[in-house]
């Protein structure tokens, strides 16, 4: 029987959460790399016993592990981030310019075609691959050297590159997203980038529709419809229907547009989930309730899930990383807390039921669909 | 001067993370040619456990990170230039030399 497994990274460590295909009994282990900020875990498209991990300490930098046995061994792969050539500045909180500095790796992408290929969002912004199993990495050095690149400053997490799309008609497009950049895309393998920001509106900076400086929370696209993509901004939840070209609003319907995570529908390109969150000042759900929005028409339209969710007293957030989709027919949908909540829906949110409720802080939820 | 080709047995003690990642039980000993600095330690630390790299010191500039610190017979030789010759109790085996994480939090 088809089954899941859900790789949750948090502030001490990662967890793995195992279920078969009715996702009702759940097994619960870890914590792997105990004591360690797990930014990211995720498996590869092509080899679902193939999973990266992306591990750092304030004390001791940056660890990448492989596992190649579905996580129940791990092996630490390589941890050198080495910017490419001038290591430029970029604009800091008071104004003033401060050179590119590696603090770690927020997320990993593996490749949708090869298990060894894997790419590394990382703060200080910028884009690292990895050919060999993450052994080595490169950067890809044309991003964090666009013209903007100096103006680019740090959102209230820092200056990190934490989003990655990939394209699945061709390798070499590429979407990324920075806080607080925006978003960049490539059409030639990560050589060359453009901005991909029209059509957003931030208050919170002095141009609100600047080609370049808007804090990008979270993208999401879905396979079967590419040029669509869903955007979780700081404020405003937005769409785009031209492969990033130019962003239309979607979320006034929302209680509040602002949030972190979004996510589609693993079988229905206009259906799509955010949480939404009461303020950029308050980072709870509103009212104390937490509710998932799903809309069934690609945004416009947004309905509450909060059957088996907390309804009152709740006071958690759920950070951009961490809301994953399944791939089984009735999509399961997962979302971890910074109360340390995994929340999972085996019917695309209908209902809800808590995986376990007292790990530390949650910082990433992916799934992996298991044959 | 000091013999390159002799060694000197160096009592190390790492961090529960670091012994952890290098699934290393205990303390250390690492010959280290040479004077014993302690450079030649951090040099023959990574040497036998690559996995070490970047974790001490940064890559590429062997710059100590901001929350390790080294310590020596009750004395802080963090800020101690690598090529300086360890305390003598280290050389002579009396003595461990502490790698430790720095204290930080609240």
């Amino acid at each position: 029987m088809a089954g899941v497994r859900v790789l949750v990274g948090t502030r001490k460590g990662a967890f793995i959460l195992t279920a078969d295909g009715t996702r009702r009994d759940w097994k619960v282990e870890g914590p792997l790399f105990a004591g360690w900020e797990t930014y990211h875990l995720a498996g590869s498209a092509q080899n679902t016993d193939r999973i990266y991990a992306s591990a750092s300490l304030g004390w001791f930098g940056q660890q990448i592990h492989r596992s190649d046995d579905g996580g129940t061994t791990w092996t630490p792969v390589g941890n050198e981030f080495t910017y490419d050539g001038d290591v430029g500045t970029h604009q800091w909180y008071d104004g003033s310019q401060r050179p590119w500095e590696f603090t770690r790796a927020w997320h990993l992408e593996p490749s949708l075609s090869d298990p060894d290929t894997v790419y590394a969002g990382v703060e200080d912004a910028a884009l690292f691959r990895s050919v060999d199993g993450g052994q080595n990495w490169q950067e890809l050095r044309g991003l964090r050297c666009h013209e903007s690149g100096p103006d680019w400053q740090p959102g209230a997490g820092g200056m990190c590159l934490h989003t990655i799309i990939q394209d699945p008609r061709d390798a070499d497009r590429l979407h990324v997203a920075i806080s607080a950049a925006g978003v960049f895309r490539t059409a030639d393998g990560g050589k060359t980038w453009q901005p991909a920001n029209r059509g957003l509106n931030s208050g919170q900076i002095p141009q609100p529709e600047a080609d370049v400086g808007h804090c990008v929370h979270n993208l999401a696209r879905h396979p079967e419809r590419p040029d669509t993509l869903y955007m979780q901004k700081h404020w405003d939840v937005m769409r785009s229907d031209d492969d990033g070209a130019t962003w239309y609003d979607i979320g006034d319907a929302l209680p509040t547009d602002f949030g972190f995570p979004i996510d589609v529908h693993a079988h229905d390109p206009d259906t799509v989930y955010v949480v939404p969150i009461t303020s950029d000042e308050q980072h709870f759900p509103l009212d104390g309730k937490l509710r998932v929005y799903r809309s069934r028409t690609g945004g416009g339209d947004w309905e509450p899930l909060t059957n088996g969710l907390p309804q009152e007293h709740c006071y958690v957030n759920v950070l951009r990383d961490a809301m994953a989709v399944d791939r089984l027919d009735d999509c399961g949908i997962y979302f971890g807390t910074t109360g340390g909540q995994v929340y999972a829906s085996p019917d695309a949110g209908d209902t809800w039921a808590p995986i376990v409720r007292d790990l530390p802080s949650v910082l990433s939820v992916e799934v992996q669909t298991l044959p | 001067m000091t013999d390159p080709a002799t060694t000197t047995a160096i009592r190390v003690h790492l961090p529960t993370h670091l012994r952890k990642l290098a699934h290393i039980d205990g303390e250390l000993t690492l010959d280290v040619p040479g004077a014993a600095t302690l450079g030649g330690v951090l040099d023959v630390l990574e040497d036998h456990y690559p996995v070490l790299k970047g974790t001490i010191r940064h890559h590429g500039t062997d710059k100590r990170r901001a929350f390790v610190r080294f310590f020596a017979c009750e004395e802080d030789l963090s800020h101690e230039p690598h090529d300086t010759p360890l305390p003598e109790p280290v050389v002579r085996g009396t003595e461990p030399l502490l790698i430790i994480g720095a204290m930080a939090g609240g």
